[in-house]
């Protein structure tokens, strides 16, 4: 089995994480056809404005940046740590919580407004049926790494 | 509509009692808060209980068990950490609205130790440490660094607020602990969630507060007045939109709107207050309170730490019962607690915590979710 194929039998972490015709993962959202807001996911009404019915679903961006961050060196039983919380402003509007990946866990190490990017993968550990998860998680965008 | 009152209200000393029930512990804190009145439960007429973690357990009615079945309406409240706060007001509400003329409030909770919530989740993946972190030094972590973001607040600026609240504790006989924490030691503490250490963290503490409310006519006949504090101020409000909102929450937007919908009911602005007793779930959160409530312009929250006119002797004391940081944080009494605490100070029966000459204190709790309430109390 490739590791395309062990992929696809992966759940999504989350609702709004989906997959395009071709099996590329993607993150949904909604915008505000009244006021712009961008949201993660499905809605119906407008959080912002209250808007009914003028939600237009979108592909949210993979790019962003970094807002701000912390470094979890305690957390429940049996989470690995130490890890980067991040929360990320994507191009184009929306906001996401999620690990941030690939960089060490050292605020020295971590810039507020570095450029990173989503990706997908597993997300490392099973549930209690033993089912295995897509996630996304940021990492610093590929150009600054290079 | 009357002026609503507190003409009693009371404490445990809060601490861990695995050995007793949320009714016992409640019951407990009801009868000191009567005593302190000089009233009986037979004189209310309506029990207000907060209680979070034990939300469909009845929790009013265990107090009554404990102090006397009188069958008056129970209310049972929970509005996460501001539970207690919530109780409160449906009680002021109440003798706002000519229903009742004396009322008891009452929170109680029994927490347990240790980080609060578990990555066990029934079904599915628990989104701890895949979609970033979701327990309450984290969050509350990220709430720090959106300041530091801003304004450059510094790890150090966040845990002298520790140094600070711990210190007031040592003069406060209900607080968990009443130990100093030097600087050098909280920032040397078991990091948690950068920048918050385990002693930037509250305490998970068992706990219970009560008080007595009475409508201006009932206090005068009951000869109530000369210890009584007015409330001038009572406000909730949930969380407005802001921008990140839904990602993380934001407790600064909701704290802005209840604190500026307090002022215009009291009529009063942050200028006029002698003492405060704010949300410092964590070290990062009362430095960012600070410009919320007003207490500074924004961006000087860091100068103001830095400056000691939050500690008990300064321009404006922050928190000298020792805070959630020190006293303890049982979710559901801490709003009562924080009443007491202002009463007691407005009373000028603080001992040596006492902020001479207080009139006016404002109470601020923020529940996770979000709940924002501030109670602004008067001296009579």
């Amino acid at each position: 089995m490739t590791d395309d194929a062990a992929e696809a039998d992966l759940r999504p972490m989350v609702p709004f994480l989906k997959r395009a015709a071709d099996g590329r993962p993607l993150l949904m959202g909604s915008k505000c056809g009244e006021c712009g807001e961008v949201f993660t996911g499905e809605r119906s009404t407008c959080a912002r404005c209250a808007a009914r019915g003028a939600m237009i679903p979108v592909e949210l961006s993979t790019r962003g940046k970094l807002y701000n961050f912390t470094i979890v060196h305690r957390s429940y039983p049996g989470i690995a740590t130490p890890f980067v919380s991040a929360i990320v402003d994507l191009e184009g509007g929306g906001s996401l919580k999620g690990n941030l990946l690939g960089v060490e866990p050292d605020p020295d190490k971590l810039a507020f407004d570095m450029p990173v990017e989503v990706a997908f993968g597993d997300a490392g550990r099973a549930d209690r049926q033993g089912r295995r998860y897509l996630t996304y998680f940021f990492q610093p965008l590929a150009e600054e790494r290079a | 509509m009357t002026d609503v009152y507190v003409v009693g209200t009371d404490m445990i000393k809060f601490g861990r009692f695995p050995d007793r029930t949320v009714g016992s512990l409640g019951g407990e804190a009801a009868l000191l808060a009567l005593d302190d009145a000089g009233l009986t439960i037979k004189d209310m007429q309506a029990l207000y209980c907060g209680n979070n973690i034990l939300a469909n357990r009845m929790v009013g009615q265990q107090v009554l068990r404990e102090i006397g079945q009188t069958g008056i309406p129970v209310v049972n409240c929970a509005n996460a950490c501001a539970t207690g706060a919530t109780a409160f007001r449906e009680g002021w509400m109440a003798i706002k609205a000519g229903m009742y003329d004396l009322v008891l409030c009452v929170g109680v909770e029994q927490m347990g130790k240790g980080l609060l919530g578990s990555a066990e989740v029934e079904d599915g993946l628990s989104p701890e440490g895949v979609l970033g972190s979701i327990t309450t030094p984290s969050v509350f972590a990220h709430v720090g660094m959106e300041h530091s973001r801003k304004y450059g607040t510094t790890f150090e600026q966040f845990a002298k607020v520790s140094v600070k609240n711990h210190h007031h504790s040592t003069l406060n006989p209900k607080a968990m602990y009443r130990i100093e924490t030097p600087l050098e030691q909280v920032m040397a503490a078991e990091m948690i969630s950068y920048p918050n250490t385990k002693l930037m963290c509250s305490v998970n503490v068992d706990g219970a507060a009560a008080a007595v409310l009475a409508s201006e006519s009932a206090a005068k006949r009951l000869g109530l007045m000369s210890r009584a504090v007015r409330v001038r101020a009572s406000a909730l409000v949930s969380d407005p939109f802001s921008e990140r909102n839904l990602t993380t929450p934001d407790f600064n937007a909701a704290t802005r709107l209840a604190a500026a919908e307090a002022f215009r009911q009291a009529g009063l602005g942050a200028e006029d207050l002698d003492l405060v007793e704010l949300h410092d779930c964590f070290a990062t959160a009362e430095i960012v309170h600070y410009e919320n409530l007003g207490l500074c312009a924004d961006g000087e929250a860091g100068r103001l730490i830095d400056s000691g006119e939050t500690e008990l002797g300064g321009r404006i004391p922050v928190n000298v019962s020792g805070g959630l940081l020190s006293k303890g944080h049982p979710l559901g009494a801490t709003g009562i607690a924080n009443i007491y605490e202002l009463s007691t100070h407005l009373r000028g029966e603080a001992g040596a915590r006492q902020v001479e000459g207080a009139r006016i204190g404002l109470s601020h709790v923020v529940g996770l979710g979000t709940a924002c309430a501030v109670h602004v109390l008067e001296k009579v």
